[in-house]
This record gives C-alpha cells, sequence and structure tokens, in this order.
C-alpha cells in the first residue's frame, strides 16, 4: 500500500527500457537483479504494470496470444461459480461501535426511559411522584444511572460471549472503553433530553440531571478497572438507590444531591472519575475488568 | 496477489526468543499462583505445552497472551517486557490468540466475525478484506465464509477460532486446545496447519491429547502444578519412558514417567 501512495506521488517509476525488454523476456540484458527489483516495484505499482501491459502487446505478441488463450479457457469457469451472496454485509462500522450484545440492553434503556416518561405524564394528573414545584420527575430521578447499565453491559463477561478475545486485542483498554461508553451516551442522552424536555419540570435544568449522569459513568469506569465494570455497575446502582431514590420518594421532594446546589459535588465526582480512568487505562486490557 | 517483501520482513530480529520466561509467576484468584516460578524459552517452531487438568496451562497461555499479567519474574514477548499497566498495542497486533472457551457472537457470518477481529486487531483497514479471506481459505471455510455462525457445527465454530488468530498474520500464536471439538479428519488438516504456520511462527499449543504433539509439534513442553517438568523434543519425550511405565505408545509411556513419580501422588485421576 506504501509503495502504491508513492506511486501516486510519481517519486520512481522503471524505465520504459526496462519494462521493454522484460516484455521481451529473457536473453535481452536484463540482469538478475534487475528483474527482481522490477518484479517487486510492480506488485505495488498499478502504473507500472498497465506500461508492461501495453509493452507485452507491442513487443511479444506471443505471450499476448498465450494470456489470451488462457484467458478464453478460463472465462466459462468464471461465470458458471456461484454469485456472492447478495445479503447486506454488516460491516464492521457499527460493531466498531457497538457490540452486537448491547442492543438489547440499550433498548431496555430507552424504554425505560419512556416509561418514566409515561409515568411522569399521568403522575401530572393523578399526584403520583407528583412533578409540580417541589415534587420530583422520574426521568430526573432515573437519568443518572440509566447509561451506568449500558455501560455495564458492553463490558460484562456474562453478556459479551467474545470478552477474552475482545481483551486480549491491541483495541482493548481505554480506547474501545471510551468508544463504548460514547455510544451508550450518544443513544441515551439524546432520550432523556426528549423526556426532560417533554415533562417540562420547572426550575430544572439538563444540568441538574445530566451531570450526575456523566459523574455516575466515569465513577462506574473507574470503579471497573478495579473490581470489573459489571460489579463496579451494581454498587452504584446502589449507592445511587440508598442515597437518591429512596429518600426523595420517602420525602416526596428532591434530595439535596439533585437539587442546583449539588452541582458541584458531581462535578468534582465527574473530574475525578475521569482522572482515575486516565490514570489506571492499563486496567482495561486485561481480564480482571471484565467481572 | 501476495504483498511484496517488505522492509520489516527481511529485517533482523533484535530478540533471540519470541517468548522468554525467568522465575514467572501468575496469580489466579486471591493466593493460588496457577504458575509458579517457571523458567522457559521458546523460539520458531510449534511447542506443545502438555499437562493434567488443573497444571496451569491456560493461565500461562493467558498471561502469554497478556490478559492476566504477571505477579513476580519477567516475562518477554518478541523482545517486550510485559508487566505493569501498559497496554502492549504494539505487541499485541503481533499476537494471535485463541481462548478455551471461544466466544462469538451467533448473529454473524463467519467473514464479519473475522473482519470484526481484524479492526480489533488493527490490522489496516485497506488490507482487512484480503487478510479475512486468507484466513478463512487456510482453515477450509471458504465456502461456509457467509453463513451465520449458529448454523456451523462446533467443529466449524473451532475453525473460525482459528482463523481469527491468524487474520493478523501473529508472530506469536496461542491456541489453547484447539483440536477440541474437532473429527479425526479435520484433526490431521489442523495438524498440517500447525506444522505451516510452524516454519515462521512462534506457535504455542496447549492439548491434553498426547498423539497431537506427536504428529504437529516440533517441541513438547511439559507442564505440571505451574513448573516446567520437561523441555525437549517428542523423541525425548518418548526416550524418558520405559516399558515399566503405563500407556499405549511410547509418548504417553514417556509421560507417565515424567508426571507419576513417586513424589506426585496428587490422587489417581
Amino acid at each position: 500500500m506504501k509503495a502504491d501512495r508513492k506511486a501516486g506521488r510519481g517519486v520512481e517509476h522503471a524505465s520504459v527500457r526496462v519494462i521493454d525488454d522484460y516484455a521481451r523476456g529473457s536473453g535481452t540484458g536484463l540482469a538478475a537483479d534487475q528483474v527482481w527489483a522490477l518484479e517487486a516495484h510492480l506488485e505495488a505499482c498499478r502504473v507500472c504494470r498497465d506500461r508492461l501491459s501495453a509493452a507485452v502487446t507491442t513487443h511479444a505478441p506471443a505471450v499476448a496470444t498465450l494470456v489470451g488463450t488462457v484467458w478464453s479457457g478460463l472465462e466459462p469457469r468464471l461465470a458458471a461459480t456461484a454469485p456472492v451472496s447478495r445479503r447486506r454485509h454488516r460491516s464492521v462500522r457499527l460493531s466498531s461501535w457497538l457490540t452486537p450484545t448491547m442492543v438489547p440492553w440499550l433498548a431496555m434503556v430507552v424504554s425505560v426511559t419512556l416509561l418514566a416518561l409515561l409515568l411522569d405524564l399521568v403522575g401530572n394528573g393523578f399526584g403520583f411522584g407528583s412533578s409540580g414545584s417541589g415534587g420530583v420527575s422520574l426521568v430526573l430521578l432515573f437519568a443518572p444511572v440509566l447509561p451506568v447499565l449500558g455501560v455495564a453491559a458492553s463490558w460484562s463477561q456474562g453478556l459479551d460471549p467474545a470478552y477474552e478475545l475482545t481483551a486480549s486485542v491491541p483495541r482493548a483498554g481505554l480506547h474501545l472503553v471510551l468508544r463504548r461508553t460514547a455510544s451508550v451516551l450518544a443513544l441515551v442522552v439524546p432520550a432523556l433530553l426528549v423526556a426532560g424536555w417533554a415533562t417540562g419540570v420547572p426550575g430544572v435544568t439538563a444540568a441538574q440531571w445530566l451531570l450526575p449522569c456523566l459523574a455516575f459513568t466515569s465513577t462506574t469506569l473507574a470503579l471497573g478497572g478495579v473490581v470489573g465494570v459489571t460489579r463496579a455497575a451494581v454498587a452504584v446502582v446502589a449507592v445511587w438507590a440508598a442515597v437518591v431514590v429512596t429518600p426523595t420518594l420517602a420525602a416526596n421532594r428532591a434530595t439535596f444531591a439533585l437539587q442546583t446546589g449539588g452541582l458541584p459535588v458531581w462535578g468534582l465526582v465527574l473530574t475525578l472519575g475521569v482522572g482515575v480512568v486516565i490514570a489506571r487505562r492499563g486496567a482495561y486490557s486485561v481480564l480482571g475488568a471484565h467481572r | 496477489m501476495m504483498p511484496a517483501v517488505s522492509a520489516a520482513d527481511i529485517a533482523p530480529t533484535p530478540y533471540a526468543w519470541e517468548i522468554r520466561a525467568t522465575g514467572l509467576k501468575v496469580r489466579v484468584g486471591r493466593k493460588r499462583m496457577a504458575v509458579d516460578g517457571l523458567d522457559l524459552s521458546l523460539g520458531t517452531g510449534v511447542h506443545g505445552v502438555l499437562g493434567p487438568n488443573g497444571a496451569g496451562k491456560t493461565t500461562l497461555i493467558r498471561a502469554l497472551a497478556t490478559v492476566l499479567r504477571p505477579a513476580e519474574g519477567t516475562l518477554e514477548l518478541l523482545g517486550e517486557s510485559v508487566g505493569g499497566m501498559g497496554e502492549h498495542r504494539a505487541l499485541r497486533r503481533r499476537i494471535g490468540y485463541l481462548p478455551q472457551e471461544f466466544g462469538y457472537y451467533k448473529r454473524f457470518t463467519v467473514r464479519e466475525f473475522v473482519e470484526y477481529m481484524a479492526w480489533l486487531k488493527e490490522v489496516p483497514k485497506a488490507d482487512i478484506p484480503g487478510a479475512v479471506q486468507r484466513a478463512v481459505e487456510r482453515v477450509g471455510l471458504a465456502d461456509r465464509a457467509d453463513e451465520r455462525m449458529k448454523a456451523l457445527s462446533g467443529g466449524m465454530v473451532r475453525r473460525v477460532g482459528i482463523a481469527q488468530a491468524i487474520v493478523n498474520d501473529p508472530a506469536v500464536l496461542l491456541l489453547d486446545e484447539p483440536t477440541a471439538g474437532l473429527d479425526p479428519a479435520q484433526r490431521l488438516r489442523f495438524r498440517e496447519l500447525l506444522q505451516e504456520l510452524g516454519a515462521d511462527t512462534c506457535v504455542v499449543v496447549s492439548t491434553h491429547l498426547v498423539e497431537d504433539v506427536a504428529a504437529a509439534c516440533t517441541d513438547v513442553v511439559l507442564f505440571a502444578e505451574g513448573r516446567l517438568v520437561f523441555q525437549g523434543t517428542p523423541d525425548e519425550l518418548a526416550a524418558a519412558g520405559g516399558p515399566e511405565h503405563v500407556g499405549d505408545s511410547p509418548l504417553e509411556r514417556g509421560y507417565s514417567a515424567l508426571l507419576l513419580t513417586p513424589d506426585r501422588t496428587g490422587g489417581s485421576w
């Protein structure tokens, strides 16, 4: 491939004389090393191959007829081979962002969002989990932990059958972790944004759930490097349930963690999480992170 | 068309052994050392790692694949020291690995799966289709390349596993129990493939089938309780056994002579 690019820049080609001599065949005074160099060049250079084929037709009609005979003999057999199946070839591009096992999980995450949205809208009318002033929306309550589930699914030993192979490849590690996390966030965050906009809770900004959401995702990854991403996700969800969901539902109003005053804390957690992930990036390329 | 010989192909190697371990210890779980003080040097060729179940073969192969980090000692692969928290990207590009439990995506076709693995192994994008086709042809699956993995038999799935391991033309190829699930004819074909690959690659095959070793390996590594018991050619292994040892073939007698010595009575199985 390198040689092709070189040829494209027009660095060096075989001279017409050498190609003509080569086309005429043996006994034309080409030294063995010249032949070798020319053949190595021809393998990589399209321009010179074209020149050679032109030279063969003019200087060596015998060879040209021989090639023609072989070609006409082969043609019917080539036509007889089965055509490649027409089925759309799954491109590497999609699987490089999402493993196939992640798809059902992401579907679940999005449907949970929709369900929370539905309950919020219904709750407005019936006073259940009321999202009026002082109340708290379910979307807001669930938003921070939803991406965590997606991230866990992309690294779980139980959910990804090829986890050991994945851990052993050069692309494993921080690079792949970030790629898969980014794809989870790219799907979940817009769904949450739409849900947040639709519920339209007064006084709730996107930052109020987006920041905890990112903070939890980075914490999961940071912890995951130590105890395995799945365990980390379970721990993070448990902490979230104990510290935020239970008190909120009990008191039917947003706890400190979800109010604007909590934002600097979430910012700090996010920074810490990202720092740990970067510092321990080698941990994602060994089996331990897949537990 | 085969690619032209590149400068990288004919460059002298800066290392004496593809794999070199000194005092290697690898921990499994909290306490147990599955590989416990191993000294091993492996060069080009096919090396059969033999040993009873639980000897630490899989742990050793995983450490060589750099998915487990050594707890103590040094491990050098292709001249690069493995350990610490590095990602070893450049090194991993030159390693092929088939784990014992080969997991795959059922909905993928053979070609898609091998392509995906080639992408994960950072094979240059333009080379992927050609490399995939070569790998699939080498394991004899060219006619089934566009079938979904779930439609394949166990032996064929194993061969896909071998195809993904060789798709990046590795310098070190690690195969953990590759012959499990292959029928006798496939095993014969597989041994031929091993011999082909062993001409210019350091192939490490873990197995518990003595006859695989006899047929395909240039070198036997006998491994028990995390330690090296014997390293030599299959003939030397056969020579270690006498008529008084259990076994049906000279190799099996050599195997039992070396492993079932009186100080190793860890149970009759």
